[in-house]
């Protein structure tokens, strides 16, 4: 049997591969979305026009997704620094929940100081709290290289215990004495409420802008640094970043510890800008860190990208929230998200190959 | 031989973005020879055997096959009309057993195969022509002549009237390479083809009934090997005769000041096994210092730790007065030690990444190429350019991927970052090897020229002639020691041969 298509390696990668690729891999899941609504007797058109209405149209849904896109933006940024490198991050949900961890102790501890404070010290300790957690897979990687896949996934499970125990089993620091049959998180909103500008009428939370910020400084940081030049060859190949005198194992550990204070970061936005609580609940449901790897790989590990790409992720998922139904499937955003991903790997695949076609040709042979 | 052609290819055209490789190729092989394709990197012989193979199809021209012209678009179909490829890189799966391999990917084969059965064909085919190998060991219990072996008996057994070897000496010894060349003649007297693809001129004045020259993606002229010459093969490919003699020094060695010195040296391999044992050596200022020996006694793994990529388990290395840290890449550039590895592509230079990021390599935690860690392009640009003109190197700009040069261009990337650091000694690695004859001499000049500057070369190769007309002094190493340490001057051929092959070893230890 002779498949009628065959891959053939692409001597160079044209630039707009770059974009048109995720734009085209986008299209094909929307449109495989479509099948799936259209076989379950919705009319397709008609829920993607609601999901773009609630998710995007208007100052209101706009804002939403911004809001939305805000963790995700974070965590998309944390697996997209170290996907740069090669590696797998996958721990950015545990990295996440740490962060917020961290960020919640010094939000409740510093009650009452100024904003701006408050807020520089949530940052820095939901950073810190995240890469410290994160920088446990580069030093098991670095020194025993072991799986850091494995590593940062089990780690995930670790953080969510942590986070149960401190709000549900035990009477930690963050937990609430006050509302012993409802157990939760001190509340942190009233003391240490972070910014929201109106910017044209849509609601900017300062966190988003922080991501933004982030966003350009791994840009500079990976395009114009010479860390950014030590990453790129490690990248590309270990043995010549060995050869250069690079130091490689440091420099695993450092661009995951990068990786976890962005989702750290992340964690301290969701307590001090949205939340206002430890919510270990409705971290666990959220999921953030591991939709911030659907981002990063639609994004193509561009820093800047992923900031675009969380927008548009966000009000998907806005919209699949607000829309939840009778007539709307509460599992078809997550579909969606799954079909965006898939769509997105196999994208990669025709960046680096080009598709040929044997039809025609195997005509001739036969003959 | 007959006159009766197998393949005849007319006309071939194969563009690639950026490049034609293949430019109007015209080959006809006959059925019952051995037909080397001879031509520099980048000549177009590669692109013509995917070609033939039916991995690329031809932009223009045709192709046929005993007088019928087919069309291949996968080396499935190839082989069915019997044409099959032994590749330079081994296509094998190191656990199975040569037999498992040999089957792997066989179409039309059933679900289950009858282990006796491929067993007894294999051994009829390899007793047939020579190619001594057990059907029931696996790949990974087989030294590389072995395995190659059963890359021919892969091709063999699904039928190929027409072999293509792609430069198969390279990774055979000389004794391992003789046995192939009977093999070869073997297959040949049966009337199969053998298209023998190579840059070694003395290999195929030995070896084959006709060659094929190529130059520049065009076919140059077909020659019976009978009535040309090494010398007439050598003009015919590189369009121009070239010489190969001892090299003279304008400015000879001055063994006086010792610039690199190794004392008693002790390295361990990827494996954690011990690869050298006590090494010691010295190489004067301007000194070109040779290490013959055969592939794996050790020779790599004195580089990497000469280099720093590579710690040492005992015994100091040190440049002049300064000692290099043991496994630290960058103190061993500090102390002005250039490297140019066996593994260009990969170790020298990061593929990917563009010939100007390249030439920065080492240099870029410099004040010229970086300023408060941040990098100055404007600065790795210019150097680029400067270095891309002054060591000549053929690229369509400093932006373009290393990966998508050819051998000799990418040779010279890395030569020009070394050579320009201004380094004390120079650790150089097989630098010629699968390079051709215009780009040898290119590389040969450029280490004569840093000798002649006051470097400190140290040679290493296995390519005997290399070493005897560029060296000042030949070490010889077997199984990681030196056994033997002589001028190069009236050095003793035979001595030395033998010596690689550990014969003479426990002579020329006492």
């Amino acid at each position: 049997m002779r498949s009628p298509i065959r891959l053939e390696r692409r001597l160079e990668q044209p630039k707009w591969l770059n974009w048109a690729v995720p734009l085209i891999s986008l299209v094909v899941a929307l449109v495989l979305g479509a099948i799936v609504l259209w076989l379950t007797g919705k009319n397709p058109i008609d829920v993607y026009q609601r999901i773009f209405e609630r998710g995007f149209a208007g100052k209101k849904a706009f804002s939403g997704a911004l809001e939305m896109a805000t963790p995700l933006a974070f965590t998309g940024l944390c697996a997209a620094v170290a996907f740069r490198m090669g590696l797998i991050n996958i721990g950015g949900e545990g990295q996440f929940y740490v962060g917020a961890i961290g960020a919640a102790w010094v939000g409740i501890a510093i009650g009452g100081a100024p904003t701006g404070v408050t807020i520089a010290l949530m940052c820095l300790a939901g950073m810190l709290f995240g890469s410290i957690y994160a920088a446990i897979v580069g030093i098991l990687r670095a020194k025993f290289n072991t799986n850091e896949i494995i590593t940062s996934l089990m780690m995930n499970y670790l953080a969510g215990i942590l986070l149960n125990y401190l709000i549900f089993n035990s009477t930690s620091y963050w937990r609430n004495p006050d509302s012993p049959q409802f157990p939760k998180s001190k509340d942190i909103g009233a003391r240490a409420d972070w910014n929201t500008y109106k910017i044209f009428g849509i609601e900017m939370p300062i966190a988003f802008l922080i991501a933004m910020l982030a966003g350009v400084a791994l840009w500079f940081l990976y395009k114009r640094t010479r860390f950014g030049f030590e990453v790129s060859v490690i990248a590309d190949s270990p043995k010549a970043a060995r050869y250069a005198g690079i130091r490689t194992s440091s420099t695993i550990v450092i661009v995951l510890a990068l990786s976890g204070a962005l989702a750290g970061l992340g964690g301290a936005a969701d307590v001090g800008n949205f939340r206002g609580l430890l919510d270990a609940k409705g971290l666990q449901m959220a999921g953030y860190g591991y939709t911030g790897i659907v981002v990063a790989a639609l994004a193509r590990r561009n820093p800047i990208t992923t900031i675009f790409v969380a927008i548009f992720i966000g009000g998907l998922t806005k919209a699949g929230y607000s829309l939840q139904g009778p007539d709307f499937p509460s599992g078809l955003v997550g579909t969606l998200q799954g079909l965006i991903l898939f769509t997105a790997v196999a994208g990669e695949i025709l960046i680096k190959y080009r598709l040929r076609t044997n039809l025609g040709r195997a005509t001739a042979v036969a003959a | 031989m007959t006159d009766r052609v197998a393949v005849r290819m007319s006309g071939i055209v194969k563009r690639f973005p950026g490049v034609v490789a293949n430019d109007g190729v015209d080959l006809e092989i006959r059925a019952g020879e051995v037909h080397a394709l001879l031509g520099e990197n980048g000549a177009g012989k590669s692109t013509l055997s995917n070609i033939l193979t039916g991995l690329y199809r031809p932009d223009e021209g045709t192709v046929e096959v005993n007088g019928e012209p087919r069309v291949f678009s996968s080396p499935r179909d190839a082989l069915e009309a019997g044409i099959g490829m032994v590749h330079q890189h081994f296509r094998l799966v190191a656990t199975f057993t040569v037999a498992e391999n040999v089957v792997l990917g066989e179409s039309g084969g059933s679900l289950f195969m009858d282990q006796e059965e491929v067993a007894a064909r294999v051994r009829e085919l390899s007793d047939r022509y020579g190619l001594a190998v057990d059907p029931s060991a696996r790949i990974w219990q087989l030294s590389v002549g072995e395995q190659q072996r059963v890359e021919i008996l892969k091709v063999l057994y699904r039928g190929a009237k027409v072999l293509i070897l792609d430069e198969p000496t390279a990774v055979l010894t000389p004794i391992e390479a003789r046995s192939l060349f009977a093999t070869l003649r073997a297959m040949a007297d049966e009337g199969r083809s053998v298209i023998f693809i190579s840059h070694k001129l003395g290999e195929v004045m030995s070896v084959s009934d006709r060659v094929t020259v190529l130059r520049g993606g065009r076919t140059v002229g077909t020659v019976n090997t009978s009535e040309t010459s090494t010398r007439g093969l050598a003009s015919m490919m590189v369009g121009r005769s070239v010489e190969f003699e001892r090299v003279v020094r304008d400015n000879p060695a001055d063994t006086s000041v010792t610039v690199l010195r190794v004392d008693e040296v002790s390295a361990n391999d990827d494996r954690g096994r011990a690869s050298l044992h006590e090494i010691s050596l010295t190489v004067g200022k301007g000194e070109i210092v040779g290490v013959a020996g055969v592939a794996g006694n050790g020779q790599r793994e004195l580089a990497e730790v000469i280099s720093g990529m590579r710690a040492s388990t005992a015994g100091r290395i040190s440049v002049g007065d300064d000692i290099v840290k043991s496994g630290k890449a960058r103190s061993a550039i500090a102390r002005g030690i250039a490297h140019v590895p066996e593994d260009r592509l990969h170790t020298g230079l990061a593929a990917s990444h563009s010939v100007e990021d390249n030439l920065a390599l080492k240099n870029y935690r410099t004040s010229t190429i970086s300023k408060f860690r941040l990098l100055k392009r404007r600065a790795i640009r210019e150097q680029a350019t400067t270095l891309v003109e002054r060591y000549d190197v053929k690229t369509p700009n400093t932006t373009t991927p290393v990966r998508l040069l050819s051998g000799g261009n990418v040779q010279k990337v890395l030569l020009a970052r070394e050579f320009s650091a201004l380094p004390k000694v120079l650790i150089a690695a097989s630098p010629t090897r699968g390079l051709d004859v215009g780009a040898i001499e290119a590389v040969r000049e450029r280490l004569v020229a840093a000798a002649n500057e006051g470097v400190g070369v140290l040679l290493i190769s296995e390519d005997l002639d290399e070493i005897m007309s560029l060296a000042d002094r030949i070490l010889v190493m077997y199984e990681g020691r030196i056994l033997d340490d002589v001028p190069a001057e009236g050095a003793d051929r035979e001595r030395i041969g033998l010596t690689m092959g550990g014969s003479n070893a426990q002579e020329v230890a006492k």
